[in-house]
């Protein structure tokens, strides 16, 4: 992979911010879109911008088919047996949301469980905490291990044939880990619950199969995958999606309307009320486009090595403190001595260097890290070891920097 | 060693003063008002006690935590409305505001002291919202007692 390259695609990287040239380590956040994501998106509004599924018209057709055409990538990226598979939402959490609203109210009931991890996004906490207050279920946690990942022991004491669902993120936006979501749906199939995966930091970053994974449930974001905000994908069995009640219901999504009463479209369209996110699909093709051509093994591996050097750099530095696994994800989170996290970041940022500081939309992680805050630099294809090399340059003088001003 | 006038006006010494020792730092002993506010982006939060009598702020104090804007902008506050009449202390409070805004402000007969040191924030966008905490926080808790008042 040429990094050199890839980094031409993206326009926005070639600028200076704050005299210094832009150093973008937040694309767990979001990511930066290629040129040629860009470019589709142009092209649809410029040249076949039209509602889809119902015009006769030759417009009407080809958008049709740029968001149907979408679909298909999405379906073979992720290796789902067929479209009807593949409902585009908003994004990650408006896709755990759809499962805990229309799956999870028709199957949990009182005294059931409902399972997941302290390490989840507040997208894959919340929807299942007001599930389980609406239902009367109990909400549950597979204890971590001290370095952040998940024991498959745990996993087996905590799940119980009285759990209906299980819903771990696939890899961890704060600590890079890597979760085994195989095994843990092999374990809650055996006690007769649903697999549900939030894959927001993992189908941007590596190969996922969600056959292979045998997932009930897979969810991801555009947005972090080189294409437009806005779009999203709920992957779901087709066995259970078509029992499954829509959540949204009007225009799009319906098959006859009466007076009183109505019937819904077939898979995916009943999951899809509304004009939907034609762009946001069409952009997110062509960002599938983009990420295939280079290659997700390329990617994985790259990332891979850019966190290991940092946090080796890290590691020199006295008084920083990383956060998660030994092997992880292209994330790596951090402390600095007594710097606030929000000093740390505005710091770097006078240095042009782009990272997150904050909770990370993970508030239980924060409590079970024993911190209220970390800074977090996250890489992608993009991203170089010169990089890394002003980061960690950046990090030193922001070290001295409060030394300074505390002296 | 300087990173430039930039950064240099955001942490001021007398800011980095605030937040290595913070001035009313602690719980206020006996009854007091507690008003709790969070920074929902970042993590920040801070629980303001205030002891309010005979239409005047006697007391006020705060634990929490955050970065060093938040915190010496707290440590701030608590030292600057202390002894001031209620009305009086949200009308700093609207001066604050102004400050953080960039807009124009008139010091009147306050006298803001190590407060004008936070201006510089005004130039960092994304660090307003950790210099207000704790003045939303004193607006809040005088709120609510005035609607105890009148009930």
């Amino acid at each position: 992979m040429d990094v050199k390259t890839v980094r031409s695609k993206f326009p926005i990287l070639d600028q200076e911010v704050n005299g210094h040239p832009l150093v973008y380590l937040d694309s767990a956040a979001t990511s930066q879109k290629p040129q040629q994501v860009i470019d589709a998106v142009e092209d649809y509004y410029k040249r076949y911008n039209s509602n889809v599924h119902r015009g006769v018209h030759t417009l009407g057709s080809l958008a049709t088919d740029g968001y149907e055409g979408a679909r298909e990538k999405v379906r073979g990226f992720i290796n789902a047996k067929s479209m009807e598979e593949i409902v585009f939402t908003r994004g990650t959490t408006t896709a755990i949301n759809t499962v805990a609203a229309s799956y999870g109210r028709a199957n949990v009931k009182q005294g059931d469980e409902i399972v997941i991890t302290p390490m989840e996004h507040h997208s894959n906490i919340i929807p299942w905490q007001q599930l389980a207050k609406s239902t009367g279920a109990t909400l549950k946690y597979i204890p971590l291990k001290e370095d952040g990942t998940i024991d498959l022991n745990d996993v087996e004491e905590t799940v119980t044939e009285n759990t209906k669902i299980v819903s771990v993120m696939h890899v961890s936006n704060v600590l890079g880990t890597i979760n085994p979501v195989k095994e843990i749906a092999e374990i809650a199939h055996k006690n007769g619950a649903v697999m549900v995966v939030d894959g927001a930091q993992a189908v941007p970053h590596m190969k996922v199969d969600v056959q292979a994974l045998d997932a009930d449930f897979y969810a991801f974001s555009g947005h972090k995958m080189c294409a437009p905000t806005g779009i999203g994908v709920l992957y779901g069995k087709k066995k259970l999606m078509k029992n499954m009640e829509p959540v949204e219901f009007g225009g799009e999504m319906i098959d006859f309307v009466g007076l009183y009463d109505s019937t819904w479209k077939e898979l995916p369209w009943k999951f899809e009320g509304g004009t939907p996110i034609i762009a946001g699909a069409i952009g997110l093709g062509a960002a599938i486009d983009f990420l295939e051509e280079i290659g997700l093994e390329n990617i994985k591996q790259h990332e891979q090595k850019l966190a290991d050097y940092a946090i080796a750099q890290l590691k020199d530095i006295d008084g920083v403190t990383v956060y998660g696994p030994e092997k992880r994800a292209g994330v790596v989170t951090f402390n600095c001595d007594d710097v606030h996290p929000h000093d740390v970041a505005t710091v770097l940022d006078a240095e042009g260097v782009a990272v997150r500081a904050g909770h990370h939309c993970a508030q239980p992680l924060m409590k079970w890290l024993d911190v209220t805050a970390t800074a977090r630099a996250s890489f992608y294809l993009y991203n170089n070891e010169e990089d890394v090399d002003a980061f960690v340059k950046a990090l030193i003088k922001t070290k001295e920097y409060f030394g300074d001003v505390f002296g | 060693m300087s990173l430039g006038n930039q950064l240099d006006t955001l942490y001021r010494q007398v800011i980095m003063d605030h937040y290595k020792n913070p001035r009313n730092r602690g719980e206020i002993e006996g009854d007091s008002l507690k008003v709790n506010m969070n920074n929902p982006t970042c993590g920040d939060r801070i629980q303001l006690q205030m002891q309010v009598e005979d239409g005047k702020i006697a007391n006020a104090k705060f634990v929490g935590e955050g970065c060093s804007i938040s915190l010496s902008s707290a440590s701030m506050m608590t030292q600057a409305v202390k002894g001031l009449p209620v009305e009086d202390a949200l009308k700093l409070s609207g001066i604050f505001s102004d400050m953080m805004l960039g807009k124009d402000y008139t010091e009147g007969d306050f006298d803001l002291g190590d407060i004008e040191a936070l201006q510089g924030v005004a130039k960092f966008p994304a660090r307003i919202k950790c210099a207000t905490l704790a003045w939303k926080a004193m607006e809040k808790g005088l709120d609510e007692e005035k609607d105890e008042d009148s009930e």
